[in-house]
């Protein structure tokens, strides 16, 4: 009860403060006030990419595992695995036969190429090379048509499945079903259009595409081109053994001799977002700590000015001891001061970096989330606790005696 | 039992590489109810007397019992509730918080002491009354004339119903026409059984209590019981 009426006792007179020395209060809350924007415009920056790579990086799927050549985030030496040979799709089909845990497999290789429509003409669309499970392994959804037919993988049929882009591009008005198009000099026919994708790490377009049959890929495109597996696993919770599946057939399929290393690397979307995390744990780090430098400057200022504050009103301090204040009541009085201060400044702060965030979305994906804004919070009031500790301390242990006598 | 017994108290302060002497071995005892001035020039040792009896102080040797507590070996914390709950300090300054109405000032003590908001409130209110001053409550200090201001602070140390109301120079900085408001005010605090020590250095003053103990270079040179007319 007592604490309670301190409390707002504290509150009142923080506020009294703040309110008579309004000047005062929001030079001194300035430095807060900067060091917050800078804080949670990192904070929401890092934030932001975090959210951008996850929404792309689950374009991946969590449970797709590539088989490939080399590895995403190559360890060895290049020269150890340069010579390695190429996955080949016929390494896929094997591994289709014989996996128990893959639900769907698909070979692709893609190569970018000049699409034309009559005269229209469509440069460096990703040409992909796929089998007729690439739309289950890639979660592919089709606006109109239907994907490529296992028969049409099988003959090596001059088919073709558009991406968004390139089917809006070339057919604005009109249905693209049944119109052929033409890559590297062969006529391809509209079996399907795909939905919108967005973009691949906000660089990398998913709709511009176009899917044709791999064989078909291997006769106009490129000859016999070094394919990525693509595995749709059945279970994800099993995705450690349907690795190690991959891995044996693989290695059977590739005639690696027992005791020899893999000369093949099966990767997934963890290892992209392990990477993305190491790198960006150590951005967020730096940048925090190099903001945290501008708030600690900030608090020296609180500090500077709380003890202004304990020394122009040592007279009150000396009266409320006076009339029964405990160490305690003191202390926690100048403590509220400088917090309310710094809240003050990191609330100003907050509402400015939230105007920055916004003004700033185009370019960079930023984001205030409750996160940011609870950091930003629970740091203006921790830095005004810290730096009003000393003055607030130095009050608490006034003599009454003295501190009365001071006019 | 008395309300206060001052046994052998002694303070000393060390300045540097003298020792200043404030009191030098003082025994007083005051019963409930007593109106008592402490009289003495400027350097005689009865503001060292006065943070004693008031519990801002705390003595060098002897002991001090109020209201039959040993309070001369408290802590800080025990002597701040001591003050808030047995002493009403009046100050030559009236020390008034600036910014805050007559009731608000009224009402701090309470604050202190953990009293409800609404119960502080009430009581603040009563106070006031009491001083004549329930018109001027919303009022602040630099609204209020001095004597008025003094009235306030007199309502601020009655608030907490303390054991003693402890004033140090309470007209010093009144014009003699208040100042014998006050002391009237005094009077009848006295007559309804408030126990009131003054302290001041002038006989004027001094005279109007019923009791008067002259202290000089920290000893107390003599202690009479006035006659009134």
């Amino acid at each position: 009860m007592r604490l309670i009426a301190e409390l707002f006792e504290g509150l009142w007179i923080a506020l009294d403060a703040i309110r008579a020395n309004k000047l005062r209060s929001a030079l001194t809350t300035l430095g807060i006030v900067v060091g917050i924007v800078t804080v949670s415009l990192m904070a929401a920056a890092i934030d932001g990419l975090n959210q951008a790579f996850i929404k792309s990086i689950s374009a991946i799927g969590a449970d797709v595992v590539f088989i490939e050549k080399f590895p995403w985030f190559n360890e060895e030496p290049w020269w150890k695995v340069r010579n390695r040979n190429d996955i080949t799709q016929a390494h896929a089909r094997a591994l289709a036969k014989q996996s128990q845990h893959a639900e769907a497999v698909a070979a692709v290789t893609f190569s970018r190429r000049a699409v034309r429509y009559g005269d229209a003409i469509a440069t460096s669309v990703t040409i992909v090379g796929t089998t007729e499970q690439g739309a289950i392994v890639d979660g592919l959804n089709l606006t109109e048509g239907r994907f490529l037919a296992a028969a049409e993988v099988e003959g090596a049929r001059p088919v073709c499945v558009l991406g968004a882009d390139v089917a809006a591009n070339f057919f604005p008005y009109e249905s693209p079903l049944g119109k052929r198009v033409r890559i590297s000099d062969s006529t391809f026919e509209v079996v399907g259009v795909l939905t919108r994708r967005g973009t691949f790490l906000a660089m990398e377009s998913l709709d511009n595409q176009v899917f044709i049959p791999i064989t078909r890929f291997n006769q106009v495109v490129s000859w016999r081109p070094n394919v990525t597996i693509r595995v749709k696993v059945k279970d994800m919770k099993k995705i450690p053994e349907a690795r190690e599946e991959f891995r044996g057939i693989m290695r059977k399929l590739r005639n690696v001799a027992p005791g020899d290393a893999d000369d093949f690397a099966i990767n997934e979307q963890q290892a992209f977002i392990n990477m993305f995390h190491r790198v960006g744990g150590v951005i967020a780090a730096v940048g925090l700590f190099i903001t945290g430098l501008s708030l600690f400057v900030g608090g020296i200022g609180i500090m500077n000015i709380m003890f202004v504050s304990v020394a122009e009103r040592t007279k009150e301090i000396g009266l409320r001891k006076a009339l029964g204040a405990k160490p305690r009541a003191i202390l926690l009085q100048f403590l509220l001061e400088a917090a309310l201060i710094c809240l003050l400044g990191g609330l100003i702060g907050l509402g400015l970096a939230w105007g920055a965030a916004a003004g700033a979305a185009s370019v960079l994906p930023m984001r205030i989330s409750p996160m940011v804004v609870g950091l930003a919070l629970g740091v203006s009031l921790v830095t005004g606790v810290i730096a009003g500790f000393l003055p607030a301390w130095r009050a608490a242990k006034m003599d009454p005696v003295e501190a009365l006598r001071v006019e | 039992m008395s309300l206060i017994r001052l046994t052998d108290i002694t303070r000393h302060y060390d300045m540097g590489a003298e020792t200043v002497h404030a009191l030098r071995g003082v025994s007083l005892s005051i019963d409930r109810g007593e109106y008592v001035a402490l009289m003495g020039p400027s350097g005689s040792g009865k503001s060292t007397m006065m943070n004693m009896l008031g519990c801002l102080d705390t003595p060098s040797s002897g002991r001090y019992e109020l209201n039959g507590t040993d309070v001369s070996e408290m802590d800080d914390n025990e002597l701040a509730e001591v003050r808030n709950r047995e002493i009403g300090f009046i100050f030559q300054s009236f020390n008034l918080l600036p910014r805050a109405t007559a009731l608000r000032n009224v009402e701090l003590p309470m604050v202190y002491a953990g009293v409800p908001a609404d119960e502080r409130h009430e009581r603040a209110m009563a106070a006031l009354t009491q001083v004549g001053l329930a018109e001027r409550v919303g009022h602040k200090p630099n609204e209020l004339s001095g004597g008025q201001r003094q009235r306030v602070a007199v309502a601020r140390a009655l608030v907490n119903k303390p054991s003693i109301l402890l004033a140090d120079e309470p007209t010093g900085n009144l014009d003699s026409k208040t100042g014998k408001e006050i002391l009237a005010l005094f009077n009848e605090l006295s007559a309804k059984g408030n126990t009131i020590i003054v302290v001041t250095h002038e006989e004027a003053v001094a005279r109007h209590a019923r009791r008067m103990v002259r202290i000089l270079d920290g000893l107390i040179a003599s202690d009479e019981v006035l006659v009134k007319d």
